[in-house]
């Protein structure tokens, strides 16, 4: 009834449509806001979507391809060298990590608490996409059928980049701790501090709200994810401070910091499944969807 | 080859509906963000104002839907947007054929902010809306772009015989 292209418009009218469609959107939304069962929907059109993308990110892949033709042997030279001292350094911290992590364990054993694994990653290219003006995610090149699932922390090596917010079947978008509605539980590295980091919507900053004159934060501080909430798993490292600004007329400080991700010019981010959750949550989540399916798909 | 003129018509419309869905979606510099026009808006009233007898409402909410679906976006937000875009501008039609151009321009930037104001109160229902005033820049370079693009759109639209 509806044609889009090229035919004369007869009625219905233009206020007609307008209606129709405005009450279709509208259904849209709240379904899409309030239930998951559109999922399915956005994970087929994403595949329609995905030649756009590709269309859309061309130009910066070509820019990208020719920076690396015109690289000259010298620049690659001294690049492999810088590479070479750094993964020795790596390496030899590494030597050490294995004895450490043991003993930590074996500590936490004689405490009696839980002992930590160390976390699986997944290695995932960034789509070189734009995504919805002011808000602040990522699409990734990666989707359900490499078992990323929402909720999933995306760090890339130097810190907390986001969490996934919604998983298609080849791609997933995660949303990033910069967004104005994204919050991080996290610990003062120095003191065990406990506080939450806010996205702002800009570029670079994140701010800790709620923190007392009284708490003992500086400028430098280093925070750490803390584990609570069980999204992002403890210690990944999330911001640094950079300011802090003591109103008397406030009753909370007025603190700032900045993201210790390179959120805007990583190419490649990591996937994490928590260590100690992930195997348990694997194996209670599947006998459950594998049995009662047709149940399940009628109940959602 | 040749294509017979209602082809070539629909193949010129969808073609610059397409560059400009990739040209909303294109990466750019991180400190440009806030001055990217909204090219499907932009081109989306064109259309609505030089030929509204072959793009109206439901092409706005076929390019909403495809808007939603690129950016990750609560699906049916732009869809419902771009329909009453759509339906404002081809109202107004006969009046901006009319204008200088100038006078278009402003009228296209305020029927841009419009758009932006809906899709403001939208995602603070929905969820956190942004809070910095840069996003209203895009309307305004909008209405900066509206001459040149309506040139170039003009020229497409001759070319392709669209009446």
């Amino acid at each position: 009834m509806i044609h889009v292209f090229g035919r004369p418009l007869r009625p219905p009218s233009q206020l007609t449509r307008l209606i129709l469609l405005g009450v279709l959107a509208a259904a849209l939304m709240v379904l899409d806001h309030r239930s998951n069962q559109l999922a399915k929907i956005r994970s087929a059109l994403s595949l329609l979507a995905a030649p756009i993308h590709f269309l859309a990110a061309l130009p910066a892949r070509a820019g990208g391809s020719m920076t690396e033709f015109f690289t000259t042997r010298d620049a690659l030279r001294s690049d492999n060298d810088r590479l070479q001292a750094e993964r020795e350094i790596l390496m030899a911290r590494l030597q050490q990590q294995a004895a450490l992590e043991a003993e930590n364990n074996r500590l936490r054993e004689m405490l009696g608490s839980a002992t930590r694994v160390s976390d699986r990653a997944l290695a995932a290219e960034l789509i070189e996409v734009t995504s919805e003006p002011f808000t602040r995610q990522i699409l990734i090149a990666r989707g359900s059928r490499d078992a990323v699932s929402v909720g999933q922390p995306v760090i890339d090596a130097y810190g907390v980049m986001g969490q996934i917010t919604r998983v298609m079947l080849a791609t997933s978008q995660a949303t990033l701790i910069t967004d104005a509605g994204h919050a991080v539980p996290v610990l003062v590295n120095r003191n065990g501090l406990r506080a939450l980091v806010f996205g702002t919507g800009a570029q670079d900053t994140v701010r800790v709200p709620y923190l007392t004159a009284l708490s003992d934060i500086k400028e430098g501080d280093l925070l750490v994810t803390s584990g609570m909430g069980g999204t992002f798993p403890p210690g990944y490292p999330v911001a640094s401070v950079t300011k802090i600004v003591n109103d008397p007329n406030e009753s909370f400080l007025e603190i700032t910091a900045k993201p210790t991700a390179h959120i805007n010019h990583s190419k490649q981010v990591l996937l994490i499944w928590p260590g100690a959750k992930a195997p348990k949550a694997e194996a209670s989540a599947k006998p459950e969807r594998a049995a009662p399916r047709a149940r399940a798909g009628a109940a959602r | 080859m040749t294509l017979s003129p209602q082809t070539k018509a629909r193949l010129a419309l969808v073609s610059t509906f397409l560059v400009a869905i990739v040209l909303s979606i294109m990466p750019g510099p991180t400190w440009a963000e806030p001055f990217r026009p909204d090219w499907v808006g932009l081109v989306l009233v064109y259309w609505c104002i030089a030929a509204p007898g072959r793009v109206g409402v439901g092409t706005g909410f076929v390019l909403g839907l495809a808007m939603d679906v690129l950016y990750g976006a609560l699906l049916g937000s732009n869809a419902l947007v771009k329909s009453l875009l759509a339906f404002l501008a081809n109202r107004m039609h006969l009046r901006m054929r009319m204008f200088p151009r100038w006078q278009q321009a402003v009228a296209v930037m305020l029927l841009l902010a419009l758009d932006q104001l809906l899709v403001l109160w939208i995602r603070g229902a929905a969820g956190r809306a942004p809070e910095t005033l840069f996003y209203w820049t895009p309307s305004v370079v909008g209405m900066v772009i509206w001459p040149w693009l309506f040139v170039i759109l003009r020229d497409v639209r001759r070319r392709a015989k669209i009446a």
